[in-house]
C-alpha cells in the first residue's frame, strides 16, 4: 500500500478473488509470499515471528510458506492442511487469496477455494512442465467456471530464462486445455524466488512482450463475471418490524444473485406463482433506483402475496427452472462414500431440503478427463455426474449460467458435515 | 462499468448476507460484544441488515472488570439507541463461583480466563450461534476460520476437521448442546474496518484517539496505568500521547504513541504501521501458538 492512502481511492477500489493451485515445490508459498511481501502486506512482527519459527524448524532461509501455514499441525508436519485466505491491496484493487494446499485432500481444498474465486493461478515448474496435476487443477477451475486462469511458468531462471523451455509448456498447456471452458487464459514467465514479471517487468525475458503478473491481476476484466441478465432474489428472510413507524412494512431480505430489480418491475414470486410490482427496494441508507449483484438489499412489493424463506423473486418473462429431479456434477469431500440410494440433507440458494441420490452417472478421470461408467459409489476427492432426487422442488439455472442458483451441497444427516460439492447441469 | 460494486460494498453486502442466514438458520443468535471497533462496526451491519426491524438478537459482553471507563459508556450509549438488549457475562462472577483461578503476578490477566465465561454465559443462555468479530487478517489462526466455525459440546473448535465452506452456502446444522461462531468479518483487513467507519461515519470511543495518558513500558509495549496491573519497582510511569489501536482487557492490551486525532489521520497511520495490530496484544505473545490454542478451548 503506498504511503498515503486515499479514501475516496480506496472506496473505488474492486476486489478480485483468486486461488492459487500448484503441485508440490511449484514455488507457490514464495509466489504469494513476494505478492504479499512486495505489497507491503507482510508487517514487521509477522516477519520476525516467521523468522524465529524458520530458525526453530532448523530452516536455514526463512520459510515463507510459515506466513500461511498457521495451525500448530502444519508447522509441525511442514505441510498445509487447509485453504489458507490472505488478503493484500494495491491502490486500483483489493485481492483475497485462497491459497489451497497442494499435498493431502488436495481436490476437496481447491473446490472448496475456487467456489468463490474469479480467477486461479496455476503455477508449473519450468523444468518439469505441464504435469498430472497441472491437468488436474486446470480441470477443477474450468469445472467450478472460474472464467479467468494464469498460468505461470515459474523456476524461469532454472532454466535460463529459455524462450523455447516457455514457448514448450504454453503449447502443451493450450492442447490441454483446449478441451476445457476456461474463457481466458494469460500466460506468464516468471521466477518467484528472483521476483522476474511478477511485480516489475523482467529484463532477462526480453523476448516476452506480456504483462507482469501483478498487472495482470490489478486489470483483468472482472466486471462482467456476474449474471445481470436472469433476475433472481432468493428470499432469506422477511422482515416485518410490527413497529408504529413501520406499521405494515414487510419486506423480502436477500441478495441479488442474478439480473437487475428496479421499483415498478413486474415480478413473479416461486412457488406461488403470483405475479406484481416491486414497490422499493430498501436499504438502512436509502431507497435504491435498483439492485444488482451482489448487493443485499430488502424489496418491498405492491400486493401482500405469501412469500418466505426459501421462495425466490424473478421475472415473469425469465424465470428459472423448477423441479426435483436435478442432474449435477458433483465433488465428494468426505470419507465416507456416496451410495446411490443414500439421502442427503442440502443446501440450494436459501432453500433447504433432503434428497436422495438416485445414479451415478459416470465418474471423471480427472488426470485424463476419461468418464467411466458403471461406478457404484464415489469417495473422498472423486468427481462424476449423478442424478438426486429432492422432497420439494428446486429453482434453479445451470450452473454455467449462475453460480448462485446453479450451486448445491450435500449434507450427511448423522454428523452434519458437509459431504458433497454440486454443480447443477 | 456502472453495474460495479466497490470492494467496500461487496464485504458490506457479505457481512449482511451472513448476519441474515444466522438469523434465519439459528434459533437462539448472539452478537458479541468487547467495545471494540469490529465489534461496534458489526453492530452497524446488524441495524443495516435487519432494517427497519430492530436487531433480533442480544448483544453479549463478557466482561473481565478490567475496561477503559471510555468503553463501558460507549457500550451502554449504543444499547440505548439501538434499543438492543444487552447481556454483560462476568468473569468476577465466575472467579467468585470458583469457576476459574485469577492468574498470579505482575503480567496476570483476565484474558484466558474470559473463555470459561464466555462458555458458561453460551450455555446458560443456550445460544446457538454467537457473533465475533474476529477477522481472517489478524492473526494466522484466525486465517483458517471458517464463516460459519463449528463448536462441538464442549465448546472446543477443531482446526483440522472443519467443513468445507463453499460458495455462499453456509451450513449451520449442528446437534443439540453445540454451536457455532460466525465471523462477519472475516474477509475484511483492518484498513477495512477504518475505511469502512470514516465511510458510514461510525461513532468509536474516544480512547482510539490520541490521548493524554499514564502508560508504563513492558516488554517493548505500553501498558496504560490501571488499578488493574501491578507495576514493578523497575518500571516508570510516564505521561504520554497515546491511542488505543485495539480495545480489550487493559492489562493486556497496549496503547501506541500518536498524534492521531481525526480518523483520516488513524487511517494514515494504519497504512504506514509496519506492525500488525495484535502486535501490541501480550495475550498472541505467550506462545507461538497462543491464539490456536486459546481458540481450540473455546476462545473468541
Amino acid at each position: 500500500m503506498s504511503e498515503t492512502v486515499s479514501t475516496e481511492q480506496y472506496l473505488n477500489m474492486d476486489l478480485l478473488r483468486f486461488t492459487t493451485a500448484g503441485s508440490v515445490d511449484d514455488g507457490k508459498s514464495t509466489l504469494i509470499g513476494r505478492l504479499l511481501y512486495d505489497s507491503k502486506s507482510i508487517f514487521e512482527d509477522q516477519m520476525n515471528a516467521v523468522e524465529e519459527a524458520s530458525r526453530n524448524m532448523g530452516d536455514h532461509t526463512v520459510n515463507l510458506a510459515l506466513l500461511t501455514d498457521g495451525l500448530k499441525a502444519e508447522r509441525e508436519q511442514g505441510i498445509t492442511i487447509d485453504v489458507a485466505y490472505r488478503y493484500f491491496a494495491t491502490p486500483k484493487r483489493k485481492f483475497i487469496i485462497a491459497d489451497t494446499p497442494g499435498h493431502i485432500q488436495y481436490t476437496r481444498n481447491m473446490v472448496t477455494g475456487a467456489s468463490t474465486a474469479n480467477l486461479a493461478i496455476i503455477l508449473v515448474d519450468a523444468r518439469h512442465g505441464v504435469v498430472e496435476q497441472t491437468c488436474r487443477h486446470a480441470f477443477i477451475a474450468s469445472l467450478l467456471q472460474i472464467k479467468h486462469l494464469v498460468l505461470c511458468v515459474n523456476k524461469m531462471d532454472l532454466v535460463d530464462y529459455s524462450e523455447e523451455a516457455y514457448n514448450k509448456i504454453k503449447e502443451k498447456f493450450d492442447d490441454f486445455s483446449s478441451k476445457l471452458e476456461i474463457q481466458d487464459i494469460h500466460y506468464i514467465p516468471i521466477s518467484a524466488l528472483k521476483g522476474d514479471n511478477v511485480v516489475e517487468k523482467s529484463e532477462n525475458t526480453p523476448w516476452y512482450n506480456g504483462s507482469t503478473l501483478l498487472y495482470t491481476l490489478e486489470n483483468v476484466h472482472i466486471a462482467s463475471d456476474y449474471n445481470f441478465v436472469d433476475c433472481r432474489l432468493p428470499v432469506q428472510r422477511v422482515i416485518r418490524p410490527q413497529s408504529d413507524k413501520f406499521h405494515d412494512f414487510r419486506g423480502y431480505a436477500g441478495r441479488v444473485e442474478g439480473g437487475i430489480f428496479k421499483p415498478g418491475d413486474d415480478v413473479l414470486a416461486l412457488p406461488s406463482g403470483f405475479t406484481t410490482k416491486i414497490k422499493s427496494i430498501e436499504t438502512y441508507d436509502q431507497k435504491l433506483d435498483e439492485a444488482f449483484p451482489p448487493m443485499s438489499v430488502c424489496m418491498t412489493l405492491e400486493d401482500e402475496i405469501d412469500i418466505s424463506r426459501g421462495d425466490m423473486i424473478v421475472k415473469p418473462n425469465n424465470q428459472p427452472e423448477i423441479g426435483q429431479d436435478i442432474d449435477m456434477m458433483v465433488c465428494w469431500l468426505n470419507d465416507k462414500k456416496l451410495i446411490p440410494g443414500k439421502k442427503y440433507a442440502f443446501k440450494h440458494t436459501t432453500k433447504e431440503g433432503r434428497c436422495v441420490v438416485k445414479e451415478i452417472l459416470y465418474k471423471v478421470n480427472i488426470n485424463t478427463l476419461h468418464k467411466i461408467e458403471g461406478e457404484t459409489e464415489m469417495g473422498l476427492n472423486e468427481i462424476g455426474r449423478i442424478k438426486i432426487r429432492t422432497t420439494t422442488p428446486l429453482f434453479f439455472d445451470s450452473y454455467k449460467k449462475n453460480r448462485s442458483t446453479g450451486s448445491i451441497i450435500l449434507i450427511e444427516e448423522g454428523t452434519n458435515e458437509t459431504v458433497g460439492a454440486g454443480m447443477i447441469i | 462499468m456502472h453495474y460495479n460494486l466497490s470492494h467496500l460494498d461487496q464485504l458490506e453486502s457479505e457481512a449482511i448476507f451472513i448476519m441474515r442466514e444466522v438469523a434465519s438458520q439459528f434459533q437462539k443468535p448472539v452478537l458479541l460484544f468487547s467495545g471494540g471497533k469490529d465489534s461496534i462496526v458489526m453492530v452497524h451491519l446488524a441495524r443495516k441488515a435487519f432494517w427497519p426491524a430492530k436487531i433480533p438478537f442480544p448483544l453479549m459482553h463478557i466482561d473481565t472488570g478490567h475496561n477503559f471507563d471510555e468503553t463501558i459508556k460507549f457500550r451502554d450509549d449504543l444499547v440505548k439507541e439501538t434499543g438492543a438488549e444487552l447481556i454483560v457475562a462476568s468473569v468476577q462472577e465466575s472467579i467468585d463461583k470458583g469457576r476459574v483461578v485469577e492468574e498470579k503476578g505482575p503480567n496476570a490477566s483476565r484474558n484466558a480466563l474470559q473463555t470459561v465465561t464466555l462458555l458458561d454465559a453460551i450455555e446458560e443462555h443456550q445460544f446457538d450461534a454467537a457473533f465475533g468479530g474476529g477477522r481472517r487478517d489478524e492473526e494466522k489462526a484466525r486465517a483458517k476460520e471458517r464463516f460459519f466455525s463449528h463448536r462441538d459440546e464442549f465448546g472446543q473448535w477443531d482446526p483440522k476437521n472443519q467443513r468445507p465452506e463453499l460458495w455462499n452456502l453456509f451450513n449451520g446444522m449442528k446437534q443439540i448442546g453445540e454451536h457455532f461462531r460466525v465471523f462477519p468479518l472475516s474477509n475484511w483487513t483492518e484498513m477495512d474496518v477504518w475505511q469502512y467507519i470514516a465511510k458510514e461515519n461510525i461513532p468509536i470511543p474516544n480512547i482510539y484517539y490520541s490521548h493524554k495518558r499514564k502508560v508504563v513500558e513492558r516488554n517493548g509495549m505500553l501498558l496504560a496505568v490501571s488499578p488493574y496491573i501491578t507495576i514493578k519497582d523497575t518500571e516508570k510511569v510516564e505521561e504520554r500521547i497515546v491511542r488505543c489501536r485495539t480495545v480489550g482487557d487493559m492489562t493486556c492490551t497496549g496503547v501506541v504513541e500518536s498524534p492521531a486525532a481525526v480518523i483520516e489521520d488513524i487511517i494514515q497511520e494504519v497504512a504506514a504501521a509496519r506492525v500488525t495490530e495484535r502486535g501490541g496484544r501480550a495475550d498472541d505473545k505467550r506462545s507461538e501458538t497462543a491464539m490456536e490454542d486459546r481458540k481450540r478451548q473455546g476462545y473468541f
